[in-house]
């Protein structure tokens, strides 16, 4: 075999359409069972397999009924506490992933002939004994710090055990950085333990949730809007801010249409009339928190009058809701929200979230902010004695987390250090990063070309796939064992089991005997159980279960948490006060703002409007961008970028004609992309939900469906103090079609 | 059915649960999710609704099927009875809630209300999946209390009541005051 240097640069290679799953005889099996084969219940042969979801981060329990080897309906689970029974279209459509005829069907290499770079189908062995050299050959020639793992998904425990044990723990996780790592560390900052899933609001029980540009409904967070409903049906008021018409803004009493990369000025205004008009809960401040003189010091200053002026909306709406929140307090709260890093600004931003819900003294109070407990599972001994090399954090930015041993630093920090040669080694897992955003598409690719070595541990052939050295095809989520889930934290604490509906199709193979097979491959014996099987059993054995048992219900549930303080009790918290920080001497000491202020992003050009995204309620960005099953609908086929209707008028756009998007940086979109003409927008801002316009031919479902946000993201703000990525200083004009 | 329309959020977890549950072929769907919204800029308006066959008490299908297909099942839901069907699609020009299609094998296929399900003692596909619990089966003959609670004081229509069909799903509108 001749890879190495000659591969340090590589061409984007299209996965032969023979390595893929469509041409082999299964394919024909697997169409059928995508079709159906009739459906009644309780038919003989029959059973339900019970586990966890994969189509995003919440993971519902799953019911897959299986007939004849095949999955032929998921259901929600009625045993898990995440789903109830109830599910969001994408856990029906996992069997739209599991027989994808697209699928990755054989272990792929890379290799040059004549100086054309190709895949080639390769056996296991053979793939797994390439990965496993290149990896411990740069770990030996630079160092543990030339690897690192972009990774994605459940999976991927299996990942970071193989590695850890040749030392290397250089780990990113990419939705940490534009998704939940703001809200972890301001929480971890204000009160001193870190957010989880689903976020800790006790929204059932609210008479008043306040929403700043979060779009429960569109994401379908199942159990948040499970609990969202039953809120409004108990009467529960909701007031959203966002610059968008979503559709929880049309649940809500007050839609305020506020510009774009104001919120926190609006933060401020609320805080401002809160404490001015004494709205605020003087007796939960004066015993629970600090930093009350210099917050108030930061937002005397923020009347309704300047608010509005910076957030275009009325002073009087501020004032109104200011004074319902408190009103309804401690029955009310500021949601934190999910994936609202657009500024560089969030992690301050999300503090000032908390700091609303703190002056109106909401915290675990009926209808305020709750700390769900999760399921204390035992963690067996180590099998190895982490070297001394191994750092806890590997980021820059100060307030990264150290505790987090999956996600030691940013991802885009891996980007820029495998573009500069500090990374040589890169283990990408279901991350397709050429469409996810770190730095943009560019950097991506670029990241990815100048690598030594790259394998790609993927199900579907995206973008990612084509410039890896090594592709080794997983199965999906439905026919493998993962890891236990004690991982998020619920009313009534719980641990779930993935377990397999079905065998692996194809050459395909779970992740779990990857790694294993590539740790051994490194003479590294005993690292993993002799069988997943064994080392679930083994972890539950030491909570006085078993694998058989949590196989019936695919859930162990506990009873339900005391989520609410009593009168006088002391709170304990770990922040360096104990109580809740209003102003961090931590952030203080580390040279940031003690408390959140606004500052001013930068303005549209004539012309263009402020590009910000979300999703559709069926689709979880590339997860389920090939998925034919959630395809189906007229919803789902493609994006549209929403346009206001005096803007539509201004540029002679007409609803449903197709257009390019360039951005400030002369970005053309690869694809067009729809018009939606709609009051629903300011005339500032458009939007785009993210994840279509994928490149990869082999994507068949996919490709050139709509276009791709990634794409026309050339600039980013990093969060100076946790390393979070902002994209919303994004804009985009509109090119005709010819 | 009594559709409550406050808390829907359009996700169409119904659909692709029925899509599955009966089987329904690809590029068809028997009961699909309408997001309409009005007013003007900044004052807007939204309704969601998982619309499907209305079962109506007086059905203009069940009225103008000429080989009888399409006729009433003991329990009050339309049926169709795939081997009397012609797919000659009076029905369909008959339906005003557009809730019929013809299956690629010939028939006209349109919801059964999970008559094999309700049979069996389960609620319908698209309720037992709703993860708003906008959807509840509701037998209007013999309202439960939870029912009677749900609607009590509510803004409910049925839709397009002037043609006289009767229909069966009841929906509480998104128009409702918090608390209403």
């Amino acid at each position: 075999m001749s890879h190495g240097q000659n591969f340090s640069r590589r061409d984007f290679i299209k996965i032969s359409s023979i390595f893929l799953a469509g041409s082999t005889a299964l394919s024909a099996g697997a169409a059928q069972a995508f079709s159906g084969a009739g459906s009644s219940v309780g038919d003989e042969g029959s059973k339900v397999v019970y586990s966890f979801c994969e189509h995003c981060f919440w993971r519902c329990g799953i019911a897959a009924h299986v007939r004849d080897g095949k999955v032929y309906k998921i259901t929600g689970s009625d045993h898990h506490p995440l789903s109830q029974g109830k599910l969001c279209p994408r856990g029906t459509g996992g069997t739209g992933l599991l027989y994808d005829p697209d699928r990755l069907a054989y272990p792929l290499i890379r290799e040059t002939k004549g100086g054309k770079q190709f895949y080639r189908k390769a056996s296991w062995d053979e793939a797994i004994t390439l990965v496993a050299e290149k990896l411990y050959g740069i770990k030996e020639q630079y160092g543990p710090g030339a690897l690192a793992m972009l990774h994605h998904g459940y999976g991927v425990s299996f990942f970071k055990n193989m590695f850890s044990q040749i030392g290397v723990n250089k780990y990113a996780k990419p939705s940490y950085d534009l998704c939940c790592g703001p809200a972890r560390q301001a929480t971890v900052l204000t009160y001193g333990y870190p957010s989880d899933t689903p976020e800790g609001f006790d929204m059932k029980n609210s008479k008043y949730m306040v929403f700043f540009g979060t779009h429960f409904g569109e994401n379908m967070h199942n159990t948040a809007v499970q609990e969202i409903s039953e809120g409004i049906r108990n009467g529960a008021k909701i007031v959203v801010f966002d610059p968008r018409f979503s559709t929880l803004a049309g649940k809500a009493q007050h839609w305020l249409p506020i510009k774009p990369a104001t919120d926190i000025a609006m933060m401020q205004g609320l805080m401002h009339v809160l404490i001015s008009e004494n709205l605020y809960d003087k007796a939960f401040v004066e015993a629970h928190t600090v930093g009350f003189g210099e917050l108030w010091d930061s937002v005397k200053d923020m009347t309704p009058e300047k608010v509005s002026a910076i957030t275009d909306i009325p002073a009087d709406a501020i004032r109104t809701v200011a004074r319902e929140y408190a009103f309804h307090a401690p029955a009310a709260f500021v949601h934190s929200g999910r994936r609202t890093n657009w500024y560089g600004d969030a992690l301050q931003r999300i503090r000032a979230i908390h700091i609303l819900n703190a002056l109106v003294g909401n915290f675990k109070m009926p209808g305020g902010v709750v700390a769900f407990q999760k399921f204390p599972l035992v963690q067996p001994p180590p099998t190895h004695e982490h070297p001394a090399y191994e750092k806890e954090v590997h980021s820059k930015y100060p307030f990264f987390p150290d505790d987090e041993p999956s996600n030691t630093i940013a991802s885009h920090e891996i980007v820029q250090q495998a573009i500069s040669g500090e990374v040589k080694g890169l283990l990408i897992y279901g991350v397709n990063l050429p469409e996810t955003m770190t730095l943009g598409r560019d950097k991506a690719i670029e990241a990815m070309k100048k690598a030594e070595f790259v394998v790609a541990v993927d199900v579907l052939p995206s973008e990612v796939t084509g410039y890896a050295d090594v592709v080794l095809p997983e199965c999906t989520y439905l026919e493998r064992y993962d890891d236990l889930d004690n991982g998020r934290a619920f009313r009534t604490p719980f641990v779930a089991l993935r377990q397999p509906a079905v065998p692996p199709m194809y050459d395909s193979k779970p992740g779990n005997q990857i790694a294993k097979m590539i740790t051994e491959k490194w003479g590294i014996h005993g690292a993993f159980p002799p069988s997943v099987e064994k080392g679930l059993d083994k972890k539950l054995k030491l909570v006085g279960s078993s694998l058989a048992e949590i196989k019936k219900k695919g859930v162990l549930v506990m009873p339900e948490t005391d989520l609410y303080r009593k009168p006088g009790e002391p709170l304990n918290l770990k922040t360096p006060s104990g109580k809740v920080e209003l102003a961090s001497a931590r952030l203080k000491a580390g040279g940031f703002d003690a408390v959140p202020k606004y500052t001013a992003h930068p303005e549209p050009p004539t012309g263009f409007y402020r590009m910000l995204t979300g999703r559709k309620p069926m689709l979880t960005f590339g997860r389920t961008a090939n998925n034919r099953f959630l395809g189906d609908l007229a919803t789902a086929k493609e994006n549209e970028v929403w346009v206001n209707n005096r803007i539509a008028e201004k540029h002679s756009l007409e609803n449903g004609e197709y257009v390019h998007l360039k951005n400030q940086d002369g970005v053309v979109s690869e694809f067009p992309v729809k018009v939606k003409v709609t009051q629903r927008i300011r005339t500032d801002a458009v939007y785009m939900v993210h994840g279509f316009g994928h490149t990869s031919a082999k994507l068949t479902w996919a490709h050139k469906r709509g276009a791709s946000h990634n794409q026309l993201i050339s600039r980013t703000e990093i969060d100076p103090a946790m390393g979070a990525v902002g994209f919303q200083n994004n804009f985009v004009t509109f090119i005709k079609e010819a | 059915m009594v559709i409550d329309t406050r808390v829907c959020v359009g996700c169409s977890a119904c659909v692709y649960a029925c899509k599955q549950e009966n089987n329904v072929p690809e590029g068809y769907c028997r009961d699909w999710v309408v997001q309409e919204s009005g007013g003007e800029y900044p004052k807007l308006t939204m309704e969601n609704r998982s619309e499907r066959c209305q079962h109506c008490e007086n059905a203009p299908c069940v009225t103008y099927c000429p080989t009888r297909a399409s006729h009433y099942a003991e329990d009050g839901t339309v049926q169709i009875n795939r081997s009397l069907c012609t797919g000659c699609k009076a029905c369909m020009a008959a339906c005003p809630y557009d809730a019929r299609y013809v299956h690629p094998e010939g028939y006209v296929d349109k919801c059964s209300l999970c008559k094999h399900r309700i049979e069996q003692g389960l609620e319908t596909a698209c309720v037992s999946i709703c993860p708003t619990g906008s959807l509840n089966l509701v037998d209007f003959n013999n309202m439960d209390e939870k029912t009677k609670e749900l609607l009590k004081g509510k803004i409910v229509y049925r839709q397009k009541e002037h043609a006289g069909t009767e229909p069966s799903l009841q929906w509480i509108s998104a128009s409702n005051k918090p608390g209403a």
